[in-house]
């Protein structure tokens, strides 16, 4: 009884996905388009609803100049790159537990790589983030 | 005949509710929404059923949208790049923005909040604006990504009215995506579904 409880128990964990599976690799084409989903509230070079985008990489969330954050974004501990966009994209008020973006996220985990990999080149470049 | 009609009003009676469930004080929150057979309240949706503001700050948020919105169409039927048949219609969206900022505005003094204001300035590009169609182009982008906040903001809130709600709003920004997409003749309605 205690042998089929145990090949049961690790059928159940073998069938669980790999923690140390590979992130999908992103496509920034297709991120752009995605990123039509967030310019009601966002833009690459201007603050609006949210903050700019421009210069996200590396930044510490709650950190643009003269924006009006959240209590609860002011005071996150998260420096913006890829494994934290990631976290944070999939349920923004998981993560940031009283953000005013409230926005529940984006479920596809391809999706969010690819949305990641266009903001890494567009919050980058000196055309798309001159005013 | 398209009658007029407002979403919110049955947060007449979730007012009513949110008086009463405040004056129950030993009554947890999960409780509260047990009682009210809201699982998915009691389950706990993310940003949550222990933070009473949550609603607040999502419709807050949607009206800082708007606000913007209505900004914007002001600038594109201030440019004088517009046509008449497009100027009225640019009148039009923007007067249904302004109707979506009232009644966003109403709901959050109503569930005891204080509304977002209208910023004094917007950064727009208008730089970039040459035409009539860089006009419509521009709108229909911000109305497209309105589409999307707001079916981004219905799973959030906790009162399934405000979800509602929420949704009536977002049927409007998709007819306004569409039409404008048709006066930029592209295909009005590209996809069956949006994301």
């Amino acid at each position: 009884m205690k042998s089929a409880a145990l090949a049961l128990l690790l059928a159940a964990v073998a069938a669980l996905p790999s923690g140390s599976a590979a992130a999908p690799t992103g496509d920034p084409t297709h991120g752009e388009e995605i990123y039509a989903r967030c310019v009601a509230c966002h833009s690459l070079a201007y603050d609006r609803t949210g903050p700019r985008h421009c210069g996200l990489f590396g930044r510490r969330a709650g950190s643009v100049p003269g924006f009006g954050y959240s209590p609860a974004m002011a005071r996150a501990a998260i420096v913006w790159n890829e494994k934290t966009l990631e976290r944070f994209l999939a349920s923004p008020a998981t993560v940031v537990p009283g953000t005013t973006m409230g926005y529940a996220g984006i479920a596809d985990p391809q999706e969010r790589a690819d949305l990641i990999a266009w903001l890494r080149l567009a919050s980058r470049s000196a055309e798309r983030c001159t005013p | 005949m398209i009658n007029q009609v407002n979403p919110f009003a049955a947060l007449e009676t979730l007012s009513r509710r949110r008086f009463l469930a405040g004056s129950g004080a030993t009554l947890s929150a999960a409780a509260i929404a047990l009682l009210a057979r809201r699982p998915a309240l009691a389950a706990g949706t993310p940003g949550s059923a222990d933070d009473p503001q949550a609603d607040t700050r999502i419709l807050n948020t949607a009206l800082g949208a708007e606000l913007e919105a209505i900004a914007a169409y002001a600038v594109g039927a201030g440019s004088g790049l517009l046509q008449k048949p497009v100027l009225d219609l640019a009148l039009q969206f923007q007067g249904h923005h302004k109707a979506h900022a009232e009644v966003l505005a109403q709901t959050v003094r109503k569930l005891g909040g204080t509304p977002v204001e209208a910023r004094a300035h917007y950064p727009f590009p208008t730089e970039t604006l040459k035409n009539q169609n860089d006009v419509l182009a521009f709108a229909a982008g911000l109305e497209r990504g309105a589409v999307s906040a707001y079916l981004g903001a219905v799973p959030l809130f906790h009162e399934r009215e405000l979800a509602g709600a929420a949704a009536s709003i977002l049927g409007d920004e998709a007819m306004h995506w569409a039409v404008l997409r048709q006066a930029l003749g592209q295909d009005p309605v590209p996809a069956a579904f949006m994301s």
